[in-house]
């Protein structure tokens, strides 16, 4: 199914009939990517998904070889962990509440922080989001599930409530002189059960996975996360984007849109809206390359900030 | 009208522009709201969350207990050092902020390790690195706090807290007492001195009860008062200064022990001060004149 050209060489936009939009035209449920595997096969239409999935529980297993095994490659969890005996990491977002708190830690959080921090202002802040962070299997399982379900509508907050709690998260830190938010942090509660034990936990994570599924799609991620938010700032600047080099081949199936987490980056590279090149520069991509994998007609690609080229 | 025509212009140019301003500072402030709620919730529900139950013990080196949540960013890093599996991270439900660490010492108690590994591996300073002798450490007080079921105080020879004591003679002591029950035996009563009981919770987990101990570390704040100090110490005071502050005691002898040490009151039958045999016209001192009779006997 090759772009099929009419004789005046204007590309023919047929629409793929299990599109979000060919199947909103014959009233079924959508199957977005389901023109993708056809043209590139299953495992070319989930590169990305895969090797996300692949990069999650890896750095997952990582952390569980130690209690499970005795095989201690990293040890501790996502907000400090030390690798080989050698390597300090740090969250830089549980630093940050620290510092509010009043708490100056030591030079292995710092130094762990620092190179947390210099790899994602580098490579790309929601890089954690979409290839570490736990909690992305979770969500993208909702949405999955809202999708394969039909269904739509619901109810999020503003995307810009993340921003805001993440402001708020650390001003209580301060005026609560603790890490308050590390109480109810989804995240690193996730994190921390699968290797520490859970207790009640799973509830918050369970009502994760409903309240994207049945009230706010990609509620959590995409909306509330302030700890995502933070990871966002830091990818303002960062080298690795999202690019839609290949727009001019795109038949608006909308099946971009609908896998994305944040769909609304799209828009200004896919169709040129407020910006003449075609790069994913929005902070809130997570780049996850999903939009590369669903596209039949590979618009996307993953490439860096600096490549506007367009082919 | 001049004022109107001066008015109206700035106010139609406001009507239309602000109705896009007014309505992102409306969103603007909908969401600020919202997320506000959100922390303020996770903010009071952390504070009401902050207690920590009285038979949870932080590792050594703990800061205070608020630095202590400012610190810990609950990685668990200790936990894993802890060669004895002593320290596990709080899960949710489990009474402690959740993902700290802290041990029960019922469960499994402080091996007190030279190197204190746990604190070393702290990366945060939630564990104080300026502890460097596990001797010094201050995890918690031991409490002998059911003194009707301890063995020893229904004057049997227990002494298992005492023996398991890693700082025996000094955190742990026997202090003989007199048993008035049997009246001829002696009680050896556990005692903990505070200047030396890290709290590391050996001696609760040996208690022979069966069920809960008789010797409970709790957290110092919880067994131990605050110090008087209003209150001048006398025999400090004296040792400071070398000599008493207010001269020698006056020893006054006496009567009928005039011949023995001062102090030294035990005597043999016949000896001492004696009763008078006859005192013929003795009587009680009495309330003279009005004074108020209080209906005392001796």
């Amino acid at each position: 199914m090759s772009a099929q050209t009419t004789a005046g060489g204007v590309p023919e936009r047929k629409v793929p009939p299990n599109s979000i939009r060919g199947a909103a035209m014959r009233g079924v449920v959508a199957r977005p990517g389901r023109e993708a595997v056809e043209v590139k096969g299953w495992l070319r239409a989930h590169k990305w998904l895969l090797l996300r999935r692949v990069s999650q529980l890896g750095i997952l297993a990582l952390f569980l070889v130690g209690p499970w095994l005795g095989w201690w490659i990293v040890k501790g969890n996502l907000a400090s962990s030390l690798t080989l005996g050698v390597l300090p990491l740090t969250d830089p977002f549980l630093i940050a509440q620290q510092l509010a708190a009043g708490q100056w830690p030591y030079q292995e959080a710092l130094l762990g922080g620092g190179i947390v921090l210099a790899f994602y202002l580098l490579f790309g802040g929601r890089l954690f989001c979409s290839w570490v962070c736990p909690v992305n299997i979770v969500t993208d399982a909702a949405a999955w599930l809202r999708r394969r379900l039909g269904l739509k509508g619901g109810k999020a907050p503003s995307a810009n409530t993340r921003y805001w709690l993440l402001g708020f998260v650390l001003v209580i830190a301060a005026v609560t002189g603790s890490l308050a938010w590390e109480w109810v942090n989804p995240v690193s509660m996730f994190h921390r059960g699968l290797i520490f034990g859970f207790g009640l936990a799973w509830g918050i994570v369970g009502g994760i996975f409903f309240y994207d599924l049945l009230i706010a799609p990609r509620g959590w991620c995409g909306h509330l996360c302030p700890q995502g938010a933070f990871y966002a700032l830091l990818g303002r600047k960062s080298l690795v984007k999202v690019s839609a080099d290949r727009r001019s081949a795109c038949n608006d199936c909308m099946d971009c849109f609908a896998v994305c987490p944040e769909p609304q980056v799209i828009r200004p590279a896919l169709k040129g809206v407020g910006q003449d090149h075609p790069l994913i520069l929005d902070a809130d991509c997570t780049t996850c390359g999903r939009c590369v994998d669903v596209c039949g007609k590979d618009v996307f690609r993953i490439t860096t900030r600096f490549n506007r080229s367009e082919s | 009208m001049t004022m109107n025509d001066k008015v109206q212009p700035t106010g139609r140019a406001a009507a239309s522009a602000p109705s896009t301003r007014r309505r992102f500072l409306k969103d603007a402030a909908g969401v600020a709201g919202g997320a506000g709620l959100l922390a303020l919730g996770a903010g009071m529900y952390a504070k009401q969350a902050s207690a920590l139950p009285a038979t949870a013990i932080r590792p050594p080196g703990a800061l205070p207990e608020d630095d202590f949540l400012a610190a810990c960013v609950r990685c668990g890093l200790c936990v894993r050092d802890c060669p004895y599996n002593t320290l596990k991270l709080a899960e949710l439900g489990d009474n402690v902020a959740t993902g700290t660490p802290y041990f029960e010492a019922r469960g499994i108690p402080c091996e007190m390790c030279e190197d204190i590994p746990c604190v070393v591996a702290c990366p945060t300073g939630a564990l104080d690195r300026s502890l460097t002798d596990i001797g010094k450490a201050k995890m918690g007080l031991a409490v002998l706090i059911d003194q009707e079921n301890c063995l020893n105080f229904l004057g049997l020879r227990c002494d298992v807290c005492y023996r398991v004591c890693p700082v025996i003679d000094k955190a742990i002591t026997l202090e003989r007492m007199h048993n008035p029950r049997s009246d001829r035996h002696a009680m050896l009563l556990p005692t903990v001195h505070s200047e030396y009981c890290t709290g590391c919770g050996k001696c609760e987990k040996a208690c022979v009860l069966p069920g809960e101990s008789a010797i409970k570390v709790l957290p110092i704040k919880l067994a131990q008062g605050s110090k008087a100090e209003h209150y001048l110490r006398g025999w400090e005071e004296k040792e400071a200064a070398g000599q008493s502050l207010i001269g020698d005691q006056v020893e006054l002898p006496v009567r009928g022990l005039e011949d023995k040490a001062y102090g030294d009151t035990r005597v043999k039958p016949g000896e001492g001060p004696q009763v008078p045999a006859q005192v013929p016209d003795y009587a009680p001192a009495q309330p003279s004149g009005g004074g108020l009779d209080s209906g005392w006997k001796p």
